[in-house]
């Protein structure tokens, strides 16, 4: 699993791998967007402008004003942040507990313990995210936090299933009986050694989980269970610009295209490290 | 396959059970009363004591769940608060919206998916290949609600082909109502087609490097008929794993498409629901949705286990 390879021979790799360099691209825009945010936007979002509502896209506002006057360009900008907190809080999650949970299945291998861990993790897996999701905000209300929560649990068992079967095949090898000879319990074999192991296959799934939670979250928005007003969100944005489509496509047009370029570039990345990583699979594939 | 019927059953009986607690308590949970919250802060004294004998609410925890889980086992899933109608009604009329539009999405997504994933398989490294994969890889990163947005624009909108929403009911008319329910299909397959396309591609290729499609070969048949008739049969496992999976994605995600285009299904159902603080249709339908996925799961393995003797073993 680990990468054998030297300094200059990786950075030769990340030019050739072109779903890396166009997917690590778009993400870093939006990460740029929403980091910029922060400083500077073109137009303060909260602010309301009648003269200027529901304009096309200008050369004073490149992605057009929606209803209340607000530059669409500001609105997504700043929603970069909530999609992007989002989403990273709810991959938190789910590594936070899943890789515990797996390591230890992994680490206690055939015992009741790894048996009740995995059938939780099925019986989560089993649900639909969503329903739970819409559960969850009819009971707390709506919120960014509790769409987070939601997202988050169903991160859980993802990252319990992949660490488990990664550190299951580690567990075998030879460095992992010495460092058992050496006198090492299983609690720090999992984390000295099996861990560092299992980072690679974490990262590429935590770029996939990320890129869902983007789009789970931008659902809940849409139907009005993710953020709330004020917070501006990619997924809100759509829900309000549906009434005027007919006469306001732009409204609909570009935050739209922000969410598919986020979760588009976020997959190729992810694509990119796993062939970057084990290029054993992109010959087999 | 007895043996690993009953296993299977009994893991279904246990989901189901581990569910129904975890939602019946997530309400429990509810800070407060719930027939407050369903009533709102000017409720009279006297309504909220009328509506929590009404739900229930006088009882102890446990004949609460018990009155709960034998109502819907013996199919009365409580009294809408706000509709003042039959819960199991209510769902009974939707679900000729939901059920329709979830098996409309499926059969579009394996229609298109399995031609493509067969055809890019079959052309691997080509531009046949690299069409597939691409035009995929948009399909899975695209919100589907955002591109119902967008069929509505071109095809309502603009060329009027369709209507933008609404559901005229069986009753008027087959074709009229599956007609209403196309772009919501669409919609709906899109991502999951793509998804089934890529894994048709990853598993035919997996089954195609194996050694008994070098005999097949070896025997005299071109790369097509060993294609049709070894490798095909045995990438379908991987397949029908894929194609369970996306019922429940299309149980779930129809909630979302249904508020598109104002479908009266489950999903509009749910979110009326929720802004009428309707806790019991809530619970209701969400425990009816959780069994109608777990269900299908459980066959889902029972069909693997037909298909693929190994399985059954291992039980």
């Amino acid at each position: 699993m680990s990468t054998a390879v030297t300094e200059r021979s990786l950075g030769a790799q990340m030019l050739r791998n072109r779903n890396l360099l166009i997917g690590g691209a778009l993400t870093v825009v939006f990460a740029a967007a929403a980091l910029i945010s922060f400083l500077w936007v073109p137009y303060p979002v909260d602010g309301v402008d009648i003269a200027n509502k529901i304009k096309p896209p200008s050369a004073a506002h490149p992605f057009g004003t929606d209803h209340f006057g607000r530059d669409i360009l500001s609105m997504i900008m700043v929603g970069a942040r909530t999609s992007i907190a989002v989403a990273i809080v709810a991959v938190g999650i789910g590594m936070l507990f899943g890789v515990p949970l797996g390591l230890w299945a992994a680490a206690r291998k055939g015992t009741l313990l790894d048996e009740v861990i995995m059938r939780g993790n099925d019986l989560v897996f089993a649900f639909p995210s969503l329903l739970i999701a819409i559960m969850i905000t009819a009971i707390f209300g709506p919120s960014a936090v509790n769409a987070i929560i939601a997202i988050g649990i169903f991160n859980i068992p993802v990252f319990a299933r992949l660490t488990r079967s990664g550190a299951l095949a580690l567990w075998q090898r030879d460095f992992i009986l010495a460092a058992r000879v050496a006198g090492k319990g299983s609690a720090r074999i999992s984390f000295e050694h099996i861990l560092p192991n299992v980072a690679n296959l974490l990262i590429v799934q935590g770029t996939i989980q990320f890129s869902l939670g983007i789009l789970a979250e931008a659902g809940l928005s849409y139907v009005g269970l993710g953020a709330q007003p004020p917070i501006p969100s990619w997924g809100r944005m759509l829900a309000e610009s549906q009434t005027m489509i007919s006469f306001a496509p732009h409204m609909a047009l570009f935050p739209g295209l922000a969410i598919l370029l986020t979760v588009l570039g976020l997959n190729l990345m992810g694509d990119g490290l796993r062939d970057m990583f084990d290029p054993k699979l992109r010959r087999g594939r | 396959m007895l043996r690993y019927t009953l296993s299977r059953l009994l893991s279904l009986g246990i989901s189901l059970a581990v569910a129904s607690v975890v939602i019946f308590l997530a309400i429990e949970v509810l800070p407060g009363d719930p027939a407050a919250y369903m009533l709102g802060l000017n409720a009279q004294p006297d309504t909220l004591a009328a509506l929590r004998d009404e739900l229930g609410l006088n009882g102890s925890l446990w004949e609460r769940y018990a009155d709960w889980v034998g109502g819907m086992l013996r199919g009365d899933f409580g009294t809408s608060y706000t509709y003042r109608s039959s819960v199991s009604e209510m769902i009974g009329e939707r679900l000729w919206v939901s059920l329709p539009l979830a098996l409309y999405a499926l059969t579009l997504s394996t229609v298109i998916a399995f031609p493509a994933g067969i055809w890019a398989a079959a052309r691997r490294g080509k531009a046949a290949d690299v069409t597939v994969m691409g035009v995929t890889q948009l399909g899975v990163a695209i919100p589907n609600f955002w591109f119902a947005m967008l069929m509505v624009l071109v095809f309502a909108i603009n060329l009027r082909w369709f209507s933008a929403g609404g559901f005229p009911g069986w009753d008027k008319g087959f074709w009229l109502s599956l007609k209403a329910l196309t772009l919501p299909a669409i919609a709906l397959a899109l991502p999951q087609a793509s998804i089934l396309a890529r894994v048709m591609r990853s598993a035919l290729l997996d089954t195609l490097s194996e050694d008994f499609i070098r005999t097949a070969r070896a025997k005299g048949l071109t790369k097509g008929q060993a294609l049709r008739r070894h490798a095909l049969r045995n990438a379908l496992i991987p397949v029908l794993t894929i194609i369970g999976m996306q019922f429940s994605f299309l149980l779930a995600g129809g909630i979302i498409i249904e508020n598109v285009f104002f479908l009266p299904g489950l999903g509009r159902m749910i979110f009326q629901a929720i802004s009428a603080r309707d806790l019991i249709v809530v619970e209701s339908v969400v425990m009816l949705l959780v069994f109608a996925v777990v269900l299908v799961n459980f066959m889902v393995e029972l069909a693997y286990a037909l298909v693929d003797p190994r399985l059954r073993a291992r039980a």
